[in-house]
């Protein structure tokens, strides 16, 4: 399959919705367009399985490799590992939530799906990149629908909150952009595969890993560049909280986790700082969370806490724990895409997110209300559902590293989880359980797009909590490529 | 031999022709406004065309002229610009008294900028310069009713004077060191001799008045704001491209000899120019000062492309040059036309512009986007490439601190988005109509936008043509 679907069926998705002429026609288009998406991410799914039972042990599937800029080495080259497809899956269910979620929309609603789709073509760019200025190109192309869908459909101080994730996350790029410089010139070459192959000298990596990493960071909330997050978040409107959740910080995390892959050597002589702010990030983000009265911020407090994980799985660099860091970010995407899909059907329905104003909702919206708890224990590592699976196997790997200050990294990160869970089942008991005020007496429950959203992001869930084995299938081989060269470059020291 | 001029001086000789025509169409009788323009905008359509015909190499009069295929292409890219600018004033000029003189004044300073643009010797460069500058200062002064726009018009004379003194002179000091003019000759004798660095940074200083690199940029504001809305726009987009084209050449030429000096000269102004310009921009409320003092800091990337001193140096600018045309001139058009038809041009203006008129928001924010180098835009190519050339030299605090001060420019570009798409106002624009000509010129301004970048023939085919260092 032509890896290049992936962009052009967004592409034509969005084109369709500029041409559409009604709000029915708009979301059918949207729909559609959605669910081709996810198809074809199944479909792909399903090829690449078959081509790795057929004992294909190529690292990247469906490689193409087109030129673009001939002049300065610039390729389209495409491909992906099972990391990236893993992914991919993640990004086409939650778009398809996300436009379900939305589809009440009627402000600008024809702007509103086309930004979306954008957004998603982005992120889908991205993951399929294996040349590094087509990666840089899409991490951009994800910015402005981000800005503009905060700034325009967005609640409370939209336009500051828009500001600052827009300027933080150029910020970022910027920062990305000085990297890839550095790597361009010392190795005349974009391209991620074949710089991995000729490797990157010591003194170059030093210098430029921190730029990329950090860079990358600012799309992860790495601790302490995560201040978008919250007011972003929050302000945003119900689809795009998903997206920037669920997709959007995973474009940090997936660069974060490439760069220390490219850079080895860089990863491990950084990696204390690495872990340090991880466990930095995930500590206070939970003590964080604790203060929080309005849902959406308690959602946005907690996911800087869980992508401290995904950083604290990265900074380990061991094959457990990086594995855990890609199921991390899967879970936490699925989770956290869900989370906001419940928080938003709450507040459309009762116009409040602070959780003093709410009570007893699973008298009247029973369905909302046994989503928003499957999504808080998920939330806070249940056993049953996908963060229990990605925050065991971040620690499992953690603890692998016996030096004392690695140890002590784990088990303070260990320990937040009993914050998690105090600050999870306190907003979710304040919320559906105890009296119901009055106003609040006669709410309809979820309707067919909810309960669909809903539902998908359940399974996929579900799938990862009690069926593990299925995404470490899948991502495994990647990870066990990734690690020969930093293995390589731990030995060395 | 005569033939041969011919087509080496094409472009000249059509534009030549054109300005003929218009002082026949003036002498002639009373015509209509809209013939006029509209006889004006094919033949600056057939002008285009006939530039991308045939290139040749070759010099005439004894060298004082040359041209090749870069060149030919730096002149199309101009004449493209003046089509579009022609296009979109279309509003503003239909009511005007004096159609014919304001297109004399454009094409004949445009007429000087080839023969700048060709020039194989400081003389010629000179006269090039001349011709272009002082017919602008009378078209600065074209809204002939505003006090600011003659304000604007002394301005530009008094500080283009100043600035063309401070060149002569240092012209008349390299002559005087190497006794030759000629671009070719003067290579060779240029060394580090102290009377000819003086003498080269006189030059440069001329130079970078006329590109308002800082901190010759003083005069640029007030002049952009006094101006009519389509000479700020030649102003701001074809007369500085030329300038720097013929910078970048003179550099590349003959300057080879002192590379290391020049290196870190390029820095220094490209770091104040940027950070300044920035500085600035956001601040404004003048939609016209802001582009102003905005492209001021378009300015600052371009001398850091221009410092990488490689082929991919030279290409990059006259790429990003290809792509500022089509989007400053997608922000001045819509610029232009609410100035013509409300009179209003300040940015608070534009609040809740989007709530009115959809189409021209658009065309705003994907100019603003281009701008400020978002992707897919071609501006995210430009941008890229020219600090990418830059990075050549692996001064990694410079493309640092470019890179940062890209975010600096995001910020007061999506501010007028901002103000389009998100804030309320009580007193929005009403809804415009908007002239087809103008409308088509934005369309192919927003059409050059989104493919010059992602269709990458264009680069290869600049790269291929540009020569470096």
């Amino acid at each position: 399959m032509n890896l290049s679907l992936l962009i052009l069926l967004p592409l034509l998705t969005a084109l369709l919705i500029l041409l559409s002429k009604n709000l029915a026609q708009i979301r059918v288009i949207g729909l559609a367009g959605s669910l081709a998406q996810l198809g074809a991410a199944g479909w792909l799914l399903k090829l690449f399985m078959d081509q790795r039972a057929a004992g294909n042990t190529a690292t990247y599937l469906f490689e193409t490799n087109t030129v673009w800029f001939k002049a300065l080495n610039i390729n389209y080259h495409i491909g992906i590992d099972g990391i990236a497809l893993a992914m991919i899956l993640l990004s086409a269910l939650v778009v398809v939530a996300g436009l379900l979620v939305s589809w009440t929309m009627e402000k600008l609603s024809k702007e509103y799906f086309f930004l979306l789709v954008l957004l998603s073509m982005g992120a889908y760019g991205f993951f399929i990149s294996l040349d590094l200025f087509t990666l840089f190109f899409f991490l951009e192309v994800a910015v402005i629908p981000k800005f503009l869908l905060i700034g325009i459909w967005g609640s409370g101080k939209k336009e500051n909150s828009a500001m600052k994730l827009a300027l933080m996350l150029m910020a970022g790029s910027a920062l990305v952009f000085v990297g890839l410089m550095g790597i361009y010139y010392n190795t005349h070459s974009f391209d991620m595969v074949q710089i991995g192959q000729m490797g990157i000298s010591l003194g170059v990596q030093k210098f430029f890993f921190p730029f990329l990493f950090l860079g990358f960071g600012i799309f992860a909330a790495l601790f302490p560049f995560h201040t978008w997050v919250p007011d972003g978040h929050a302000s945003a409107p119900t689809a795009a909280s998903m997206f920037l959740a669920g997709i959007s910080m995973k474009l940090g995390g997936y660069g974060c986790l490439r760069m220390a892959a490219l850079m080895p050597d860089a990863a491990h002589s950084y990696s204390w700082i690495i872990i340090l702010l991880a466990t930095i990030a995930i500590i206070y983000g939970a003590f964080a969370t604790m203060m929080q009265t309005d849902l959406k911020y308690i959602n946005a407090y907690s996911s800087i806490s869980h992508c401290g994980f995904v950083i604290l799985g990265i900074g380990m660099l061991n094959k457990t724990s990086i594995n855990g860091a890609v199921i991390q970010m899967v879970s936490h995407g699925l989770m956290t895409a869900l989370f906001f899909a419940a928080i938003g059907m709450i507040y459309s329905r009762t116009h409040t997110r602070m959780v003093a104003q709410l009570g007893g909702l699973l008298k009247v919206i029973p369905f909302i209300s046994s989503v928003f708890v499957i999504a808080g224990l998920c939330s806070l590592g249940l056993p049953g559902f996908s963060g229990f699976v990605a925050e065991m196997t971040v620690f499992m790997g953690a603890w692998q590293n016996s030096d004392g200050f690695y140890r002590f990294a784990t088990i303070i990160s260990a320990a937040s989880i009993v914050v998690t869970a105090v600050y999870i089942l306190r907003a979710t008991g304040k919320t559906i359980m105890g009296p119901i005020s009055d106003e609040h007496a006669l709410l309809g429950d979820a309707t067919w797009n909810e309960k669909f959203a809903a539902g998908l992001l359940i399974v996929g869930i579900l799938i990862i909590g009690l069926a593990p084995f299925l995404i470490n299938q899948l991502i495994m081989p990647a990870t066990d490529f990734l690690m020969i060269n930093i293995d390589k470059a731990i030995t060395l020291k | 031999m005569l033939s041969n001029i011919f087509i080496l001086l094409r472009q000249e000789l059509i534009l030549s022709l054109l300005i003929f025509l218009l002082l026949f169409i003036k002498i002639g009788k009373e015509r209509s406004n809209e013939t006029v323009l509209n006889l004006i905008n094919i033949l600056l359509f057939v002008n285009l065309a006939a530039g991308l015909f045939g290139m040749s190499e070759g010099g005439a009069f004894n060298g004082m002229f040359t041209t090749n295929a870069f060149i030919v292409l730096e002149k199309n890219i101009l004449n493209l610009a003046i089509l579009l600018i022609s296009m979109q004033s279309y509003a503003w000029m239909k009511h005007h008294k004096q159609v014919a003189e304001f297109y004399l004044l454009i094409f004949t300073s445009l007429l000087g900028m080839f023969f700048m643009i060709s020039s194989g010797n400081l003389l010629m460069f000179y006269l090039g310069l001349e011709m272009s500058t002082i017919p602008l200062a009378a078209a600065a002064n074209f809204d002939l009713a505003k006090r600011k726009s003659s304000e604007a018009a002394m301005k530009l004379i008094l500080s283009s004077a100043f600035s063309s003194g401070i060149l002569l002179m240092g012209i008349s000091f390299l002559y005087g060191t190497s006794g030759t003019l000629s671009l070719d000759v003067l290579t060779a004798h240029i060394g580090n001799d102290p009377m000819q660095l003086f003498a080269f940074i006189l030059l440069v200083s001329g130079f970078a008045f006329k590109i308002s690199a800082v901190p010759f940029h003083l005069w640029t504001a007030d002049v952009y704001e006094g101006s009519p809305v389509a000479v700020t726009a030649f102003l701001s987009v074809v007369s500085k491209a030329a300038v720097l084209f013929t910078f970048t050449s003179i550099l590349y030429k003959v300057f080879t000899p002192i590379a290391t000096v020049w290196y870190g000269v390029l820095v220094v102004l490209s770091v104040a120019t940027i950070l300044i310009g920035n500085l600035f921009a956001i601040r404004q409320d003048n939609f016209k000062r802001f582009l102003a003092f905005s492209s001021i800091a378009q300015v600052g990337f371009i001398l850091i492309g221009i410092s990488g001193s490689s082929q991919a140096g030279s290409a990059s600018l006259v790429y990003f040059v290809l792509i500022y045309v089509f989007s400053n001139l997608a922000a001045f058009g819509v610029v232009t036309v609410v100035s013509a038809l409300t009179g209003k041009e300040n940015i608070s203006d534009f609040k809740g512009f989007y709530k009115t008129n959809p189409f021209l928001s658009w065309v705003l924010t994907i100019a603003l986007f281009s701008l400020a180098g978002v992707p897919p835009t071609a501006g995210f190519f430009g941008k890229l490439f020219l600090m990418m050339a830059g990075a050549a030299k692996e001064n990694y605090g410079l493309i640092t601190f470019a890179a940062l001060n890209m975010v600096v420019s995001f910020f007061y570009y999506l501010k007028v988005v901002k103000a389009i798409f998100m804030e309320e106002n009580e007193q929005p624009i009403q809804k415009l109509s908007v002239p087809g000509m103008t409308k088509l010129a934005m369309y192919i301004c927003v059409a050059g936008i989104i493919t010059t970048g992602l269709a990458s023939m264009v680069y290869d085919y600049i790269y291929s043509l540009s020569i470096g260092l």
